[in-house]
Formats: structure tokens, C-alpha cells, sequence
């Protein structure tokens, strides 16, 4: 094993993929000189040269929009887009055409491209650059939503999601970038559907994604004296891997779901409705939600800090479910 | 421009730099946090373009809009007391750097995604046109936001519309890393005008009085009737990016010829080249503006920290916030 960071784990995984296969390419903004702001595609462009690096001007729709079109007619784009809030600038590429146009062609075609970015708060980067739009992407049919939380899982989640046949949206974190964590000297692939129990319990199941894992597994460690938490990570949340969630609630009988999306609407709602439907007579306590409060991000650290769950906001929420 | 109007420019153009100044020291100090975007360099453009409009037109901004609001006449006391995220900023503590605003001297806004103010820009121009207020709106934006398709069709509705607005592109030859010339084949963003049918000018973005000189015939015209014209300012950031960029992407000998063009200098040398100051007087404006700058440290620092509790007020039009 090695250690390294999430940063490190996610550019190992690109440049691998791009030895593996000349069809894939890299497209987006300051990604090719500077490596991109998070530093992701940094060496890419003198190891692989023009031909497969291309940066773009401030032109999300367009770059987008050419990736859907170069995936279709056969290569493998790898997209960039530098904040997920800025996504909202070409939700017609990703919304209205890459998810679509597999099943609207009767299948004739396919969009084997992977659009990255990276969301989340706690950087005091305020409205416009601290969302997560995870739920927004779920809810398209023909999409698929990785959101790794370990430098791990990033490493091998990308690479699946670059031989996926399908538009994978993959969502990073930006606090996430320099945590490290352990992975395999040899190659190895994250199948995209498989959660992954990030610690075992009997009494609770929680469900947390992205930097919620961390602070979900800080949460576990400071109630286990009183709640034995059992922690799952469904690392891509289409496909979502209810067998093994519910297979868990049937164990515990109690769900708490942790997101750092806004509490209301939510991909934490969704897991509700599936378990519901999946298990109902096993829940001994009803299932919570414990995500962002509703409001744009706050600019003031002491305002964001209150807007975001944490360890200690989360052991509560653990406390009253088994009250 | 008379005399006084120039040394006022120089004045205003001198409290944006060391405001930027200061702010930059305070992040290295850990008293603000975040990120910011200086105008160091680009002063005369944000002074130039405001000095040739009336006092109650309108104006909007983009990410790097410390410049652009103090020189539409905001406190530098309460932005800077947004920028330490306190209950007397701009916003209550909520907007930060990127995104501050007073309506009350006209000053629409500083926002975070490139080009997304245009159109607001340009719908604003409608709601004067159509209340027939007299008064006009300004767009700032840069170079790299003319990539976007919402700056060439809400260019092109203000075009068809002959709303009375000024696009201003303040092109400083990049847009993070990427220069202007891997982002569009024109020599200049100005030639682009010909495209919606507008007229397209290019002035010194680092010569005060030449900024306002090309926005003054684009304020008459607007406010006119005649429609939009495209301003072209082309100067340069003498700092990085953000606050976190080392500037690996130019090279010394651009910055150095740079920075022997700037607006400080090149307007310093006008009042005393045509007796408007001697260089004590400068200096005593220089104190003086390094007072206003302490002050507003002190009143942004001295302020009170937002109330948590108040989070979630002022999401909806139900509640005053500030
Ligand atoms: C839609 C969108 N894409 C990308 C960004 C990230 N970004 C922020 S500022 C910037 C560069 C803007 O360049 P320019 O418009 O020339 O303004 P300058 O920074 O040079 O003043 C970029 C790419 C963004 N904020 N919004
Ligand atoms: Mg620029």
C-alpha cells in the first residue's frame, strides 16, 4: 500500500487511463499549463502532450457541449468543470443531451464521457462557489453520480467511470483534495454501484457521502461508548447500491442519512423513500435526514460554520434517533 | 478632465490600491479569510469608467469588484467589515468578497460567475428604459467572461433593444492562466462589437482620463437613445489571480513593462506635469488615504461578528437583514 492524497490518487488515475487508452482526452479551463485550480490534470500536458490536453476558454456550454459530441462520435472525454456551481451553465449539454441521447437514439449510440468537478462548503467561498448539486444530477435518468470520499475510492471510481460506456458525473470535494489515505501499489477498479461499509455497527445505520464520510466516521468514534454505528458509504449514488443499505437497516432498524446538500429535497430524501419501501417493518425509529440548513452558503465563517453538519451536530442527531 | 476631477481620480485610484494592499496583508495575517481578487493594476479603469457617469446610474460588477464599488462610492469602512464577514458589511456578513452591493448609490452587485451579471446588466437598463429614469447601466466584466454565450446574447437583446447600457470589458490579457490569446483570434475584444451592430472602442485601461473619455461618448449615447456601445479598457493585473496565485503562466519582462504603465504613475505624472499638485501634495493625499484605510480596518475589526441565529433570514423578501 501507499499513502497519498486524494488529489494525487485522483491524477494517477487519469494518467493511467490516458496510457491505457489513446481515445481519452482531457478538456477544460486552466487544466492544461497550470494543472488545473485543484492541481488534478498537473503534469498531463508534458506527458501526453497538445493533442490529448485541451484548454478551453470561459465556455462551459461549448467545452461541455463538445465533449457530449466527441464522446458520441467515439473518443473518451474526461471533462473539467472547475466548480460544480458553474455547472449551471451548461445543464442543457448535461441535462437535455448527454443524458438522453443513448435512449433517444433507440440506442444506437453511446456518450462514454466523464464530466469532474468538485462542490462542497467550508471554505468560505460563500453562495456561488460552495454548492452541491449532487441531487440535481440523480434525478436525470441516463446519468450516472460518483462522489468519492477517500483518496481510494477516487482513484479507482475514475477509472471506472472512464471505461463506462455512459456519462458519469464525478463529483469531488474541494477540502477532500489533500486528505490522504492508503491505496494499492497494483492497478485496481471500483466498480460504479457498490458501497462500501466504512465501518460496521448494529444499532444505527449511517449514510453519509463525500466529506460527510469523514465526519460521519469522527461522529461513530465519539458515540461508540453509547451507539454502535454502523457507517456505509454508497461511494456512486446512481447506480445506488440499496442491497447492501438495506441490508443494514434490517440489522440496525434505525437510518440517519448525512449530506452536506441542503437538508430539503435532497439525495438523502430518496434513500428514505427506497428504504421505505425496501424495509419498512424493520425500522424501529423513523429515518432522519441531517444535511445543510436551507440557505444560500453564508460568507462569514461563524454563519457557514452553523449552515454545515459536523461531527458533533451529527453525534446529536445519532443520539436522538435511539433516544 | 478639469484639474479637480483628475486629482480625484488619482485620489480614489490610490485608496483602491492600498486597500487591496491591506487586504492582501490581511489574509497573510489570517484576519480575513476566504478568497479575493485583487484590481492592483486595473485601477483606472473601475475610476475612469465611473468618473464618466452620473452619480445615480447604475453599475455591475464581476468577481474582481473591490475597485469597482469604491469607486462608485462605497465606505471602504463597511466593505471591509464584509470582507471580515462582520454584521456591518454590505451584506450582514452573508456576500464576502465576491459578492457586495449598495443599491442605495447604485451599485448592483459583484457576483461570482463569469458573465452572469451581464444580462442582469442589461435588464436593468430595460427597467430604465421603460420607467424612462434617464439614467444608464455600466457592465464591468473581462476579457475572459467574453467566452460566454450570456455576453454575446444579452449583448446582442441590448444591441436589437438599443437599451442604454455600457458593456466595459476590462481586458488585462488573461483570464486566470489562460491569455487572451488562446481564448479568442480577434486582436481585440472591441472589434467584436461589429457582430450585434454596435460600435466597438479601445482606449488605455491604464490612462485614467482616456477610460473616461471613451465611456463618456458611450454614457451620451446610451443615455440618448442610441444604444449599447462596447468599451474596451486594455490593461493588465499587476497581481496574481486570486490571492493564492504565483503567476507561473507570464513572464518578468511582460510584468515589468507593465508595470512601467501604471495608472498610479501615469496619473501622478499628469498633475504634476500640468501644476495640479506638487509632489508634498501627493504625499499628504497619500497620508490621507492611509488613514481612511487604517479606519476602516479598525471599523471592520472593532464590528460585531453576525448572529448565528439569524442564518436563515433574508432568503426570502420577508425579512431585513441589514
Ligand atoms: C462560469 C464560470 N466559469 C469559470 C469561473 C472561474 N473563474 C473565475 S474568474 C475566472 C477568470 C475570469 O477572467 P476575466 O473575465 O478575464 O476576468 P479577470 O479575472 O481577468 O479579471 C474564472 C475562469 C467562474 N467563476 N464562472
Ligand atoms: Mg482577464
Amino acid at each position: 500500500m501507499r499513502n497519498v492524497t486524494y488529489v494525487r490518487a485522483l491524477n494517477e488515475a487519469i494518467a493511467e487511463e490516458m496510457e491505457r487508452d489513446d481515445d481519452v482526452f482531457l478538456i477544460g479551463e486552466d487544466i492544461a499549463d497550470c494543472g488545473g485550480v485543484f492541481g488534478v490534470t498537473a503534469g498531463m500536458l508534458r506527458r501526453f502532450g497538445r493533442r490529448r490536453v485541451w484548454q478551453t476558454p470561459i465556455s462551459e456550454a461549448a467545452f461541455t457541449g463538445l465533449a457530449v459530441g466527441a464522446a458520441m462520435a467515439g473518443l473518451r472525454p474526461v471533462c473539467e468543470i472547475m466548480y460544480v456551481d458553474f455547472a449551471t451553465t451548461c445543464m442543457d449539454q448535461i441535462l437535455n443531451q448527454a443524458a438522453k441521447l443513448r435512449y433517444m437514439s433507440g440506442g444506437q449510440l453511446t456518450v462514454p464521457l466523464v464530466i469532474r468537478t468538485q462542490q462542497g462548503g467550508g471554505t468560505c467561498e460563500a453562495a456561488q462557489h460552495s454548492q452541491n448539486f449532487e441531487a440535481i444530477f440523480a434525478h436525470v435518468p441516463g446519468l450516472k453520480v460518483a462522489m468519492p470520499a477517500t483518496p481510494h475510492d477516487a482513484k479507482g471510481l475514475l477509472k471506472a467511470a472512464i471505461r463506462d460506456d455512459n456519462p458519469v458525473i464525478f463529483l469531488e470535494h474541494k477540502l477532500l483534495y489533500e486528505t490522504k489515505g492508503e491505496i494499492p501499489r497494483e492497478e485496481y477498479v471500483i466498480p460504479l454501484g457498490e458501497a462500501d461499509i466504512k465501518r460496521e455497527g448494529d444499532q444505527l445505520t449511517l449514510v453519509a457521502t463525500s466529506r460527510m464520510v469523514l465526519h460521519a466516521l469522527e461522529a461513530a468514534d465519539r458515540v461508540a461508548g453509547e451507539v454502535s454505528v454502523e457507517v456505509i458509504d454508497p461511494r456512486t449514488i446512481v447506480p445506488f447500491d440499496l442491497d447492501t443499505v438495506a441490508a443494514s437497516v434490517e440489522k440496525t432498524g434505525r437510518l440517519l442519512i448525512v449530506q452536506e446538500a441542503w437538508q430539503s429535497g435532497g439525495f438523502g430524501s430518496e434513500i428514505i423513500r427506497r428504504i421505505v419501501d425496501r424495509c419498512f417493518d424493520s425500522l424501529k425509529a423513523p429515518p432522519r435526514v441531517h444535511g445543510s440548513e436551507d440557505v444560500p452558503m453564508p460568507f462569514s465563517p461563524s454563519l457557514e460554520a452553523r449552515v454545515l453538519p459536523n461531527p458533533d451536530s451529527i453525534a446529536s442527531a445519532i443520539r436522538e434517533i435511539v433516544a | 478632465m478639469t484639474p479637480i476631477q483628475l486629482r480625484e481620480c488619482y485620489r480614489m485610484m490610490l485608496l483602491i490600491r492600498r486597500f487591496e494592499e491591506a487586504v492582501e496583508e490581511l489574509f497573510a495575517q489570517g484576519l480575513i479569510v476566504g478568497t479575493a481578487h485583487f484590481c492592483i493594476g486595473q485601477e483606472a479603469s473601475a475610476v475612469g469608467a465611473i468618473a464618466a457617469l452620473q452619480p445615480d446610474d447604475m453599475v455591475t460588477s464581476n468577481h474582481r469588484g473591490h475597485g469597482h464599488f469604491l469607486a462608485k462610492g462605497a465606505d471602504p469602512r463597511r466593505l471591509m467589515a464584509e470582507l471580515f464577514g462582520r454584521s456591518t458589511g454590505y451584506a450582514g456578513g452573508r456576500g464576502g468578497s465576491q459578492h457586495v452591493a449598495d443599491f442605495s448609490i447604485g451599485f448592483l452587485g459583484s457576483h461570482g460567475i463569469t458573465a452572469g451579471m451581464i444580462p442582469i446588466a442589461t435588464g436593468a437598463a430595460l427597467t430604465q428604459k421603460l420607467q424612462q429614469t434617464g439614467r444608464i447601466v455600466l457592465a464591468f466584466f473581462g476579457d475572459g467572461a467574453t467566452g460566454q454565450g450570456a455576453f454575446h446574447e444579452a449583448v446582442n437583446i441590448g444591441a436589437m433593444w438599443e437599451l442604454p447600457v455600457v458593456y466595459l470589458c476590462e481586458n488585462n490579457m488573461y483570464a486566470m492562466s489562460t491569455p487572451v490569446e488562446e481564448a479568442f483570434r480577434v486582436p481585440s475584444v472591441a472589434e467584436r462589437a461589429s457582430a450585434w451592430g454596435i460600435p466597438g472602442v479601445r482606449c488605455d485601461g491604464n490612462d485614467v482620463e482616456a477610460v473616461a473619455s471613451a465611456v463618456s461618448d458611450a454614457a451620451k449615447r446610451a443615455r440618448a437613445g442610441g444604444g449599447p456601445t462596447l468599451v474596451e479598457a486594455q490593461t493588465y493585473r499587476q497581481c496574481g489571480h486570486s490571492k493564492s496565485d504565483e503567476c507561473l503562466y507570464r513572464t518578468d519582462e511582460e510584468e515589468q513593462r507593465w508595470l512601467q504603465r501604471d495608472p498610479l504613475t501615469v496619473a501622478a505624472a499628469k498633475l504634476i506635469e500640468r501644476d495640479i499638485c506638487t509632489p508634498d501634495a501627493l504625499d499628504r493625499l497619500a497620508a490621507q488615504v492611509e488613514r481612511e484605510i487604517e479606519e476602516a480596518i479598525q471599523f471592520a475589526s472593532e464590528s460585531p461578528e453576525p448572529d448565528p441565529e439569524t442564518v436563515a433570514d433574508g432568503v426570502f423578501a420577508d425579512f431585513d437583514v441589514i
